[in-house]
């Protein structure tokens, strides 16, 4: 099953060395949208930029990578190195509700989950959420918070970034009750 | 004036009852709530995206289960695509087959794979040529001087 997810930036700018300069002055959200699907990708878009968003659509996690300057040659500032990158929040779509899945997408760090077929409101609340600010959870997002940095810098790796691989193996969920109001909140999708 | 008036009805009728018989479900109320003066043509976009993704996936489907040896891996991919798009577009009855259809991928069950895609050919020409009837009807409003309201 082909990975999606999302990647919420605040104002990415052209290139990445510009990255450091990136200060909170502009308060509009640049989302990295990740989806294999042509429908998907023309839909998230436009809830996306109906709710105030700049959005880049790319079609794979190898675009992605490209698209963040991070597809290995070319790659001007590793993944492991840049403190900023490391801060962009991950967003998972998807349209399989398996709850295990789901929890592990968190453990590994991902800021939420959204359940496919994604709807307005589902992205104006996370935009709110992600808007208030990294840290307004306080700690328990943030532990787990790129937890697997080992994972992530090798390029090579089939796993697409930034986004939890859904069809490799899983671990079985020892979900802390810090997530199971969050996946309370998602469950009720059905 | 009753051009108008009588197209708005049709246009009502017709869509009530996509709605009413399940070829269509809340996504697709989601998907016009994002079409507005700056993206009038939004849903007639979209849906002609899925037109074209869905045929193209039936296609595959076709080819893969006519295999000698079938690769259950690929069918099950394409079906879930297909169950992607449809569900994103609200398109509930051809979104509905897929769920047997990858069941049946699952279980590696040659025949109800086969009959899964006829179901689902049969699903996706109904909502497609009940889609197709909707925007014609809205294209005639429009040209009669009418609009449309958005549910």
């Amino acid at each position: 099953m082909a990975t999606v997810g999302e990647v919420f930036r605040r104002s990415l700018p052209e290139t990445i060395d510009q990255v450091r300069d990136d200060s909170s002055s502009s308060s509009e959200l640049h989302v990295l949208a990740v989806d294999d699907s042509l429908v998907d990708r023309k839909v998230i878009e436009r809830l996306l930029k109906i709710s105030s968003c700049k959005v880049t659509a790319v079609e794979s996690g190898t675009r992605a990578l490209q698209y963040l300057g991070l597809d290995g040659e070319r790659a001007s500032v590793g993944f492991n190195e840049s403190s900023v990158l490391r801060e962009i929040p991950v967003v998972v779509m998807s349209s399989e509700n398996i709850l295990t899945r789901i929890d592990r997408c968190l453990e590994e760090g991902a800021e939420d989950f959204l359940l496919k077929p994604v709807k307005l409101d589902d992205v104006k609340r996370l935009r709110d959420f992600i808007m208030k600010g990294d840290g307004k959870d306080g700690g328990e997002t943030r532990i787990h918070k790129r937890k697997r940095q080992d994972d992530y810098a090798s390029l090579s790796s089939p796993s697409p970034f930034p986004a939890c691989d859904p069809s490799s193996p899983l671990m079985p969920s020892s979900s802390p009750s810090a997530r199971s109001s969050k996946r309370a909140k998602l469950r009720n999708k059905d | 004036m009753d051009v108008v008036v009588q197209l708005q009805r049709q246009l009502a009728d017709h869509t009530a009852s996509l709605f009413h018989e399940g070829f269509l479900n809340e996504q697709f109320n989601q998907l016009q709530q994002l079409q507005d003066e700056s993206n009038p043509d939004f849903v007639v976009e979209v849906v002609s995206l899925f037109f074209e993704d869905s045929e193209r996936l039936l296609n595959e489907l076709a080819k893969a289960l006519e295999q000698q040896a079938v690769d259950y891996k690929k069918v099950d991919a394409h079906v879930h695509q297909l169950k992607g798009s449809s569900s994103s577009i609200g398109a509930q009855r051809v979104q509905g087959v897929c769920i047997p259809f990858r069941n049946f991928c699952e279980e590696q069950n040659i025949e109800g794979c086969l009959k899964c895609l006829q179901q689902v050919k049969h699903e996706y020409s109904l909502v497609k040529n009940k889609l197709e009837t909707l925007f014609k009807l809205e294209q005639q409003l429009i040209a009669a001087g009418g609009s449309f309201p958005t549910l």
